[in-house]
């Protein structure tokens, strides 16, 4: 049977991880590659890697990453972060990535979805939409949620799907960094309305919000990152208690 | 041991490299006809799209070497699927090396299926020391159906075959090097056969 997965995140920046992170056994705390072995030891199912570097460096800072990753680490890994071209996405591919996610880029050229599904297959493209709720709406958001747009939630994950996304990653903006679960509403509709896979994120704050975005919330995978860097939750507890619950896991 | 992973230019084939050097092995990545002869094992990865894959095969006339080959090789995924009769995919003839056609799974279930599921029914020295229903990664939306040259199977609305063997030639659907260490003791077996 098919296994719900459990997705920690690392924001990365120049080349190390930026959101701190409580691992008295890591030897260096910025460094997300010894932070993605632990992870991938621990259970972990996939790991998303989030560039938030603004510098020129970027790019090359990014693909080192990936490499090293790549090298160490047994588990898929998605990158994402300021990808807007093929030709990002080749390099970074070639470097050992299995996905890479984007989001303002394919809002802004919704034909990027097209060609990289066309270039390298639905399956290693993650489109990534944060929305968040504006007069009862569902309203995508662009650059990391601060820059609305008039685009409904719903009708970018139906285009997004039919121009050949393998996944969508949903953050609802609402619920990023509450704590207080996560927007299983709208992540059930979601699920109903696409026939590709749902990551759920934004607002993991205890394992039940694991146990409910699979069950209510209907998502295929659940991400999250201070919950796990900060260890407030194992990932073995966290399966553990959702195989309890009767969702499969991978143990 | 001369290891080689055919680079035809389809896909991510670092991390088959890493995860071979992760054991202790070498590998290189090569297109060239005598040094693939020449390999000790052969791996045939591939990630992407069928047809376009094959048009990659094609223009480096691989298409005609690997069906001939005798050493162990070991297709991944696409790979596998390219080995195959024909594949819906793209409408694609593949390399006729396994006896089956590679079909989309229908919209019963999400289409790609995308995680970890188990293999089960599994009857080959590949599969040393790996328990029934382990789990692997699968990434894919194109699928074989049961046959006789399956050496394990998969349920995702339908119990498919995830892997196959005709003679030196090995396919399997889903990710040993992304599958963790289980994964990595399958990559060890064949690497060791």
């Amino acid at each position: 049977m098919l296994t719900k997965r459990i997705i920690p995140c690392l924001d990365i920046k120049n080349g190390r991880t930026v959101k701190g992170v409580n691992f008295v056994d890591l030897r260096d705390a910025g460094d997300p590659v010894e932070l993605a072995e632990i992870y991938a030891n621990e259970g972990a199912d996939e790991l998303v890697f989030l560039d938030i570097t603004a510098t020129e460096q970027r790019r090359k800072t990014l693909v080192e990453l990936v490499m090293h990753v790549a090298e160490k680490v047994n588990i898929p890994f998605t990158v994402g972060g300021g990808i807007s071209s093929v030709e990002d996405v080749e390099v970074l591919l070639n470097s050992g990535a299995d996905k890479v996610s984007i989001n303002s880029s394919a809002v802004k050229n919704p034909q990027l979805i097209n060609d990289l599904a066309a270039r390298f297959g639905s399956q290693c493209v993650v489109v990534a939409i944060d929305a968040k709720q504006i007069n009862g709406e569902w309203m995508v958001h662009l650059v990391g949620g601060k820059v609305p747009t008039d685009i409904k939630l719903f009708d970018w994950a139906k285009e997004v799907e039919k121009r050949g996304a393998g996944e969508i990653l949903f953050t609802s903006m609402d619920h990023d960094g509450t704590k207080n679960g996560f927007a299983n509403k709208a992540l059930a509709y979601l699920s109903e309305l696409v026939n590709i896979p749902i990551i759920a994120s934004g607002g993991a704050g205890n394992m039940q919000h694991f146990a409910d975005t699979f069950i209510e919330g209907k998502a295929d995978a659940a991400l999250a990152a201070s919950v796990f860097h900060f260890k407030e939750i194992e990932i073995v507890d966290l399966k553990n208690e959702l195989k309890n619950q009767g969702v499969a896991v991978r143990l | 041991m001369k290891i080689v992973i055919i680079n035809y230019g389809a896909g991510n084939i670092q991390s088959i490299k890493f995860a071979i050097k992760r054991l202790g092995y070498e590998a290189v990545l090569s297109h060239d006809e005598e040094e693939i002869r020449n390999a000790d094992k052969v791996i045939f990865p591939g990630v992407g799209e069928a047809s376009s894959a094959m048009e990659m095969l094609k223009s480096t006339g691989l298409d005609k070497v690997i069906p001939t080959l005798t050493q162990p090789v070991l297709g991944i995924c696409l790979g596998m699927q390219l080995m195959c009769k024909y594949c819906e995919e793209g409408d694609t003839k593949g390399l006729n090396i396994f006896d089956c056609d590679v079909l989309r799974f229908d919209e019963s279930e999400k289409v790609p299926q995308i995680g970890w599921n188990q293999i089960e029914n599994l009857k080959s020295d590949l599969f040393k020391g790996i328990k029934e229903k382990e789990y692997m990664y699968l990434v894919h939306s194109y699928y074989v159906p049961m046959n006789n040259e399956a050496i394990a199977t998969t349920n995702y609305g339908l119990k498919y075959a995830s892997a196959l063997q005709e003679k030196n030639f090995y396919g399997v659907q889903f990710h040993p090097e992304k599958s963790s260490k289980a994964g990595e003791q399958i990559v060890r077996n064949f690497l060791e056969m």
